[in-house]
């Protein structure tokens, strides 16, 4: 007992900063794309199907735009650009109440969203308790939301819980494309949850099916059956970016 | 019949595999099976005119590599895993992926389909008063990839345990022939998650040798960081993992901080936890500097010391070892048998570690690779092994990293393409942190891929998780499966 209390002194505190002070992000972090439209010639080189593993980057004209929910921030779109006008920001707050959102345009300045649902404000604002389903995640974005349990982000602070039955649940968070043999039982976990309940897609593959979006024996992402409430991007969405989006959807940020 | 021997990361002609007698294909494997130096990597068809080719990739240790051989069968031939128990799974991945027939097979289950109903036919069966069946999964309670474990009780007992899985299936073997492609290597890093570091190091070894890519040492060492600072986060948080599930919450606590802690390691070198678009084939997409290197060294040295009073704490509590010790054992021989790999083929004092057998350049100027092993078998061996390889681990990256501040390493990068040569095979293997990951490829003749398969080290010691829980109680399940911590999605691909 007291050789754990010395441990316990000499471990310290170490809860993160975070959200009162900017998550610590390498400096080679790629956050969300920016566009610079004066740089690009629309010379289309970009959009060329054998650039972007996951076809996030289309537009008209040879103008891109980038589909942050499917893109899996690679880069090779960047490396690609003669003009240099496609750059990875240090913006990690990604996650968008719409899927609309998600697209990154030339030109726009980027605000993110404010939750404007009410019932799940009224619901869940103070408290959130999410069943986690992973069907056909890579395990990663599982990885990185259990991190969010561990004291270094300590989400319990906020009420947001992670439950071990859907019947105890204020939400399902999908990982994976939904791959066709989960179906059933991600199908079986909604309906257990009771009502109402709201939907979070966590990475690529969830809000689009990412990189297996075309696989015979996956969907393409949970919007196939279920709409999602809050969508985080990322390969997998670093920790900062799904708890800043899921702060946001309950206006505690 | 002499099987054709390459080494790891080499290529050859695919028409020089020989092509031998099912006599002698058989007691060729038998013998492999029962040698501890050496074991069956792979084992997959291909089809050849009206028939097929059995194409076997057997492991030699300390010797050149790897020795293919094969055998042209019909499409109903004669199992072989009634007396090779560790080309079971095999066997039955080909009936499932070919529609082969390996006729006497004694537990012909689908592997990656789904079995015909939920409602427990198709699942081993046991009668009588006392006994019971626990169904659990695919969801799991926790934030955990799905799969089901069924479990045959005999009163508190657990009799055998058997584990379907399947669910993650993605599909990925099929989405890799006809490349490689803008997508293979990030189906690469996501055909599992928490190994995307040495299956990228795999496939990227794979393609430098069909293309005749030379990559720089210098590249190979940060390969190596990269690989090693994955082993550890994952090494941390499954020890965490199991302070967690014997309630012993200091370093359950601790050790979730770490392991974050290395994962921002991972991302400092390349802007991603899991250390995805580090590796390419031909290269690395960044380098280190020196400043990085430097930060990264007294990063590692700081969170060293967090980790030894996290670990110690737990390895020194008698109430913790009492709960580890004798806790789902798996015996020497039956790793053997099952063709174990890993972290838990070695607790079982099996010595098999990919980055000693294949004699990696990469370790050697750094830290003397040592096969840690244990004797006992039990979840304190499988513990042990784990804290015994993060002293190496470190070891190295404390003499890679100061290297590397003394000589930066520049990002190379293959720019003039890769063009894999046309009817050839090639195999690769990395020690990633489950145990070896195993990929062979086998090129048309444009140059594209025909045949891709990856074997994970999941693949091979799924069953030895049923094994440990063997007159167990259902209890120690939580325990036993985290001690393995295998890949649900590496298995399923």
């Amino acid at each position: 007992m007291l050789k754990a209390l010395k441990g316990r002194f000499e471990q310290g505190f170490r809860t993160g900063k975070f959200p009162d002070a900017p998550p610590m992000l390498s400096d080679r972090f790629p956050g969300r794309p920016v566009l610079e439209a004066a740089r690009c010639t629309g010379c289309g080189a970009c959009m060329r199907t054998e650039v972007c593993p996951s076809g996030a980057v289309a537009g008209k004209d040879g103008r891109p735009e980038i589909d942050t929910g499917k893109c899996i921030f690679c880069g090779a779109c960047a490396e690609i650009c003669p003009e240099k006008a496609i750059g990875f920001s240090q913006e990690y707050r990604m996650a968008a109440m719409t899927r609309r959102a998600l697209v990154v345009r030339p030109g726009e300045p980027y605000i993110p969203e404010r939750p404007t649902n009410r019932e799940f404000l009224r619901f869940c604002g103070r408290s959130l308790k999410i069943r986690q389903v992973s069907a056909g995640g890579c395990g990663a974005c599982e990885l990185d939301f259990n991190v969010l349990g561990t004291l270094a982000w300590d989400m319990g602070r906020f009420g947001i819980q992670i439950v071990a039955s859907p019947r105890h649940a204020d939400c399902i968070l999908v990982t994976g494309p939904v791959s066709r043999n989960m179906l059933v039982a991600l199908k079986k976990t909604y309906d257990a949850a009771p009502r109402p309940v709201w939907v979070i897609a966590s990475g690529a593959c969830a809000i689009s099916g990412g990189l297996y979006a075309g696989s015979p024996e996956c969907l393409g992402g949970v919007e196939e059956i279920l709409k999602p409430d809050l969508y985080v991007p990322g390969c997998p969405p670093h920790p900062a970016t799904l708890l800043e989006g899921m702060l946001r959807l309950m206006n505690r940020r | 019949m002499l099987p054709m021997k390459i080494g790891n990361g080499m290529a050859a002609l695919w028409r020089e595999v020989p092509v031998c007698e099912m006599a002698e294909f058989r007691a060729w494997l038998r013998e492999i099976s029962e040698t501890e130096r050496r074991r069956i990597a792979a084992f997959f068809a291909v089809p050849d005119d009206e028939q097929f080719r059995l194409v076997a990739v057997a492991e030699d240790a300390g010797g050149c590599g790897f020795a293919l051989c094969s055998v042209r069968v019909c499409r109903v031939y004669p199992a072989l895993s009634g007396e090779i128990a560790a080309l079971q799974k095999f066997e039955r991945l080909i009936a499932e992926r070919d529609g082969l027939v390996p006729e006497g097979h004694p537990y012909l289950q689908p592997v990656r389909r789904l079995r015909e109903d939920e409602d427990g036919r198709g699942f081993l069966a046991e009668r009588g008063a006392a006994v019971h069946d626990v169904a659990v999964g695919p969801v799991h309670a926790g934030v955990i990839e799905p799969g089901h474990f069924r479990f045959e009780c005999v009163g508190e007992k657990v009799h055998s345990l058997e584990i379907a899985l399947g669910y993650q299936h993605r599909g990925i073997e099929a989405m890799l022939a006809g490349g490689p492609d803008e997508k293979t290597l990030h189906l690469m890093e996501t055909a599992d998650g928490s190994s995307s570091i040495a299956v990228a190091t795999a496939y990227a070894r794979l393609i430098e040798a069909l293309s005749g890519i030379a990559v720089p040492a210098e590249t190979v060492t940060l390969r190596a960081i990269a690989l090693e600072l994955e082993r550890i986060a994952n090494h941390v948080g499954d020890l965490g993992a199991l302070a967690g599930d014997v309630a012993f919450l200091p370093t359950a606590s601790f050790c979730g901080r770490i392991r974050g802690e290395y994962l921002n390691m991972t991302a400092e070198l390349c802007g991603n936890r899991f250390g995805r678009n580090f590796i390419l084939p031909g290269g690395t997409r960044f380098g280190l500097d020196a400043a990085r290197a430097g930060k990264i060294l007294d990063w590692l040295r700081r969170v060293k010391r967090d980790l030894d009073g996290a670990l110690k704490l737990f390895f020194d509590s008698p109430t913790v070892l009492d709960r580890l010790e004798n806790t789902g054992r798996v015996s020497r021989e039956t790793a053997l048998h099952l063709g174990a790999v890993g972290p838990a083929a070695r607790a079982s004092g099996v010595a098999r570690d990919a980055r000693c057998d294949f004699g990696w350049s990469e370790y050697a100027p750094y830290a003397a690779c040592e096969c840690v092993t244990e004797e006992t078998g039990d979840v304190l061996a499988r513990a042990r092994v784990r804290l015994r390889e993060l002293e190496f681990s470190h070891r190295f990256l404390d003499a890679a990293l100061a290297e590397a501040v003394r000589r930066p390493i520049e990002a190379v990068r293959c720019d003039s393409g890769i063009f894999p040569a046309a009817d050839s095979i090639a195999v690769s293997a990395v020690e990633g942190w489950r145990g070896e990951h195993i990929h062979v490829a086998l090129t048309d003749s444009r140059g594209y891929f025909e045949v891709y398969r990856m074997v994970d080290p999941s693949l091979r010691n799924w069953e030895m998780l049923g094994m440990a829980l063997r007159g167990e109680e259902i209890s120690n399940f939580p325990i036993c499966n985290k001690s393995f911590n295998l890949s649900y999605c590496g298995h399923d691909l």
